[in-house]
């Protein structure tokens, strides 16, 4: 029998404050509760939330173990009340066959701080060409439900609706990285408007996301596919899904941390930390993906963890990588933004946070309300302290972090995995 | 003032002393010695990502004929593909004790960040689609010694503004200047966002050349790339001449008193004919000659003084000072000399007897 513990006196999703038992990784029991013979975990002033579910996270393993492993990435994830996170396929090899996605899943495993659920690419080696093995990755050990080409956008119209088709035999989802690319090629960078024109940079404009946005809702319709658009940025995609969901199209969408906190003004600087696909959009379209993500038209927060080394981003800009780290910053800035403000409650942040990436996901052991019988997957969060970011200090082995200095609110104290604290009063167990 | 980034970086009251020592600079140009010592002893590096034989020859006699020691560093070709990051190449090279790095880049913004690592001046020798001030600034030396006082001038900047990094620089320091300035293009080939900047900024911008035209003192005519004309930008060469070339007809209507400048290289028959080029009044070949006595006027004041030039006056002063007091002997003689210059630059009164001596 493995350690029991007792949460004293945690607020569940801020609904009122209960103890919880956990024992043998699940919650033996809710309420009024003997710590007798488990340890006491003090749960006084902090939120209980479901362990958070990340749909969009890169691992770069294998391909880039200089920039993150599926360790140091699970440790940044569970120091970030994570309990599970969706890898995404563009490492090197390409998690396009059910091999690749079984070795992620294992190595996941076997780290064992966060379920480690992989993303299966939608084509061979993302080159957008031919359909990669996905019935062949969803019969796998990893069982894999959601696909993407993430990095490139499924442009080929047919490609796309070949694949929305094919997952429906086993459930899956395509989340689409919205990239019209004759619109903006590789090398569009910054927000196309003003600023762009004032900066010389390369712009990237939003309608090349809203209409490959458009496009997939209705390939979708006629289907009843299930289509899932990463990375939402701007305000005409939020008009667009918030339109396809009123026909009752099965479309979901999920915004980051960066976009619901970061306008295009920190580019000014060049400082390619800011550099991200897609871009950091101006404060208007901000607003609305705040707007949206309150009133349910957004899904899900996912973070877009992408992890560089420092020499991929000391470029000049237009040549640095894309991406910055989200796993340890995404519960403070969701707090900050939403939370305190008064746009989201802690019950529809472990909505956004943790049930519906899982269900989303297909993840049925995570997203569970917190009851007995339920896997003991738990974060527990000080929604009141005041965190000034040091980006040295992060579990990622990658510094890219663009809250470095800045101050959030909240703070993550503890997570459980299956009833195994993976963070403990803000230490990460190895 | 430390670096020269951005046309934004200059008042009025410090383009109008770079420009008045830039007069004296040409000045001395005419002579038979050409050399001065005020920089002696300072190393320059011209360290260039893409090729520019005409602003990289131009810093360089700029930097030697005050004496620096020039050093011309090419670090052609994606520095990403040679695995080398931007930071590693340019510490390389500032590592070698650097005084001022002149630096061109094809990608917008690379000059500013390589003031976040290295304690050199940095002067944007030409960024991507971004800035390129000391052209701005030889456009308006030359603009100046033809129509005098810019303040109030009509100039009209015309061809392809998305990708030139002259017309921002020029925008920006003409304005500066007090010239009332308006930008002509299709629409395609306008700075994105173009109707928010120039409202916000207050400038104008038309889509119809021959509107503008008859009212110009100044008409600068920018390049046309190659690869434009397949980019879909506009349809064919034929169609943007007889839309937005400097053509014979146009010339006729433009007013006798008014200038021609191009940056170069010129597209003959495209963004401006042959005539054009050759008639009298253009400037063409005036601006080439005026860039050196600008990139001289701007090595000088970065590294020997001009200090009232910038907008943050009193952190570059604090900055010279401290540089000047831990200066060991051999350097502080130099550095005695560059300040008596700078100083009477700055009055721009007596510069040219100082340098005489």
């Amino acid at each position: 029998m493995s350690e029991s513990f007792v949460i004293k006196s945690a607020d569940l999703l801020g609904a009122g404050r209960q103890d919880l038992l956990i024992a043998d990784g699940v919650i033996a029991e809710v309420g009024k509760v003997s710590a007798q013979g488990a340890t006491v975990i003090d749960g006084d002033g902090l939120i209980a939330l479901p362990g958070l579910v990340d749909l969009h996270t890169h691992l770069r393993e294998p391909g880039r173990e200089d920039a993150e492993t599926i360790a140091s990435g699970s440790a940044a994830a569970a120091a970030g009340g994570y309990t599970a996170v969706l890898a995404m396929a563009n490492t090197n090899p390409v998690t396009d066959t059910a091999e690749a996605a079984e070795r992620v899943f294992d190595l996941g495993r076997a780290c064992g701080l966060v379920d480690v659920q992989p993303i299966g690419a939608v084509s061979k080696g993302l080159a957008g060409e031919e359909l990669a093995e996905l019935g062949l990755m969803a019969r796998s050990r990893a069982a894999v439900r959601v696909f993407s080409d993430d990095g490139h956008c499924v442009h080929d119209a047919r490609l796309m609706r070949r694949a929305l088709e094919y997952v429906k035999a086993f459930g899956g989802v395509v989340s689409q990285h919205a990239q019209e690319p004759r619109l903006a090629d590789r090398s569009a960078c910054c927000h196309e408007g003003e600023l762009s024109g004032r900066l010389g940079l390369p712009g990237w404009p939003g309608v090349a996301e809203e209409v490959i946005v458009a496009r997939d809702v209705m390939l979708a319709r006629p289907t009843g596919s299930r289509v899932h658009v990463a990375h939402v940025s701007t305000a005409g995609s939020v008009e667009v899904i918030r339109w396809a969901k009123s026909q009752g199209i099965a479309v979901t969408a999920e915004v980051t941390p960066h976009h619901l906190m970061l306008d295009t003004t920190r580019l000014t600087s060049y400082d390619p930390t800011y550099k991200v696909n897609p871009p950091l959009r101006p404060a208007e379209d901000i607003a609305e993906l705040r707007k949206a993500l309150a009133d349910g038209t957004i899904d899900a927060v996912a973070t877009d963890h992408a992890p560089h080394a420092r020499h991929d981003k000391e470029h000049a800009f237009a040549e640095a990588a894309f991406g910055m780290l989200g796993l340890e910053q995404a519960l403070q800035v969701v707090n900050t933004v939403m939370v305190q403000p008064g746009l989201l409650t802690w019950a529809q942040v472990a909505d956004v946070m943790s049930v519906t990436p899982a269900r989303i996901a297909g993840l049925t052991g995570h997203g569970r309300p917190l009851e007995a019988g339920e896997p003991a997957n738990i974060t527990l969060i000080d929604p009141a302290a005041s965190v000034t970011v040091d980006g040295a200090a992060s579990h990622s082995l990658s510094r890219n972090n663009p809250w470095h200095d800045m101050t959030l609110t909240g703070r993550v104290q503890t997570t459980l995995l299956r009833g195994r604290p993976t963070v403990l009063d803000q230490e990460v167990s190895q | 003032m430390k670096h020269l980034l951005s046309a934004a970086d200059l008042t009025r009251d410090g383009a109008e002393q770079i420009l008045a020592t830039a007069a004296q600079m040409h000045d001395v140009q005419r002579r038979e010695v050409k050399k001065l010592p005020v920089l002696r002893g300072r190393t320059v590096v011209n360290l260039f990502f893409e090729d520019s034989t005409r602003t990289r020859s131009s810093f360089e006699i700029a930097g030697k004929w005050l004496s620096a020691d020039v050093i011309n560093v090419s670090a052609k070709g994606s520095s990403v593909s040679k695995g080398e990051s931007l930071r590693d190449t340019v510490m390389t090279v500032a590592a070698m004790g650097v005084d001022a790095l002149v630096i061109r880049h094809h990608a917008s913004g690379a000059p500013a960040q390589v003031t976040d690592w290295v304690d050199a001046s940095v002067v944007n020798a030409g960024d991507g689609t971004h800035e390129h001030p000391t052209q701005a600034l030889l456009d308006a030396y030359t603009m100046r010694s033809k129509l005098g006082d810019l303040a109030g001038r009509r100039i009209g900047i015309i061809g392809d503004l998305t990708h030139s990094r002259v017309v921002r620089s020029n925008l920006i320091l003409l304005r500066t200047l007090g010239a009332d300035v308006t930008l002509v293009a299709p629409p395609t080939l306008m700075p994105s966002g173009i109707a928010e900047w120039a409202a916000a900024e207050g400038f104008s911008y038309s889509y119809d050349f021959d509107e503008v035209l008859p009212k110009l003192d100044a008409a600068m005519m920018l390049r046309v790339q190659k690869e434009r004309m397949t980019g879909g930008f506009f349809p064919t060469p034929r169609e943007y001449t007889v839309g937005y070339g400097l053509t014979r007809e146009r010339l006729r209507v433009l007013p006798d008193h008014a200038v021609i400048c191009h940056p170069g290289p010129m597209n003959r028959g495209l963004e401006i004919t042959a005539d054009a080029a050759d008639e009298a009044r253009s400037l063409i070949l005036d601006q080439v000659s005026a860039g050196v006595a600008v990139r001289m006027s701007v090595l000088y004041h970065l590294l020997g003084g001009g200090m009232s030039a910038d907008r943050g006056e009193d952190r570059s002063a604090a900055r010279t000072g401290a540089e000047g007091r831990g200066a060991t002997g051999g350097m502080s003689a130099d550095r005695g000399e560059d300040r008596s210059a700078a100083r009477t630059g700055a009055e721009g009164r007596g510069a040219t007897g100082d340098m005489k001596a």
